[in-house]
């Protein structure tokens, strides 16, 4: 069931329950992909939520801790990947919406949280 | 904010270890607390006990303080200055075991999450891990 979705030019954000999970797609637009500063930026919003969160680009068959900096930093994911995010947990959903804009976003600088 | 790890970072260059601290201030953020030091009054290379003493009580946090080193001394010499401290902070001053600038961002990142000093050594030494 979609619980959310809007249009970014021509991506699609999608977030959606799927069982216990609520889970998101997000293309990377970032132009040197899942590098390190967009890595600490994932990694820092992942640890605001208490939802166990896990993420995958390209539909790699191993999912990893989005709370893990050196996993996220890893993932080397290229430009125009496909992430995916999956949360378990009370603010589950709360989490793959705010993870799932900050990609699309392409990681804003915010103030200090 | 005192109730985040701190982060003290300890090279035989100044530059390297200002470079370090500039790194993780950008991408991290200024809330996690960050000193540092190195090189030798004469411009040199270098480390020294006394500095490092003071950079640890610079950036104190009850919460802890994670040192991240370069090559041989710089290890040794913040093991002294660790030892040196009052015990009451001694107990709180870890050396993480990882590469000084990839182990700085990542100990500033899960430091920014609220984590433990455990926790923050952990992550550090997660690139070392075998």
């Amino acid at each position: 069931m979609a619980v959310g979705r809007t249009m970014i030019g021509q991506d699609m954000l999608e977030t959606s329950a799927n069982g216990p999970f609520v889970t998101g797609k997000v293309r990377l637009e970032h132009a040197v992909g899942m590098h390190a500063r967009p890595a600490v930026k994932l990694t820092k919003l992942a640890k605001r939520f208490q939802a166990q969160i896990s993420i995958r680009a390209s539909e790699a068959a191993d999912w990893i801790n989005a709370k893990s900096v050196a996993k996220v930093m890893a993932l080397r994911a290229p430009r125009n990947s496909i992430i995916e995010i999956k949360a378990l947990g009370e603010d589950a959903q709360a989490a793959v919406v705010a993870l799932v804009d900050l990609v699309a976003a392409d990681f804003p600088d915010v103030g200090p949280s | 904010m005192n109730d985040l790890v701190s982060i003290v970072i300890v090279s035989h260059s100044m530059d390297i270890a200002k470079g370090t601290a500039d790194m993780v201030r950008q991408m991290v953020g200024s809330e996690v607390k960050v000193a540092f030091c190195g090189g030798d009054p004469d411009g040199g290379l270098g480390t020294n006990v006394g500095r490092i003493m003071d950079a640890i009580n610079d950036a104190w946090s009850s919460k802890g303080v994670a040192i991240l080193v370069d090559l041989g001394g710089a290890e040794t010499n913040s093991e002294m200055a660790v030892e040196m401290l009052e015990p009451e902070r001694r107990q709180r001053v870890v050396v993480c075991n990882a590469p000084i600038v990839e182990g700085a961002v990542m100990a500033a990142t899960e430091a920014a999450g609220g984590s433990s000093l455990e926790q923050v050594k952990a992550v550090a030494e997660e690139l070392s891990a075998g």
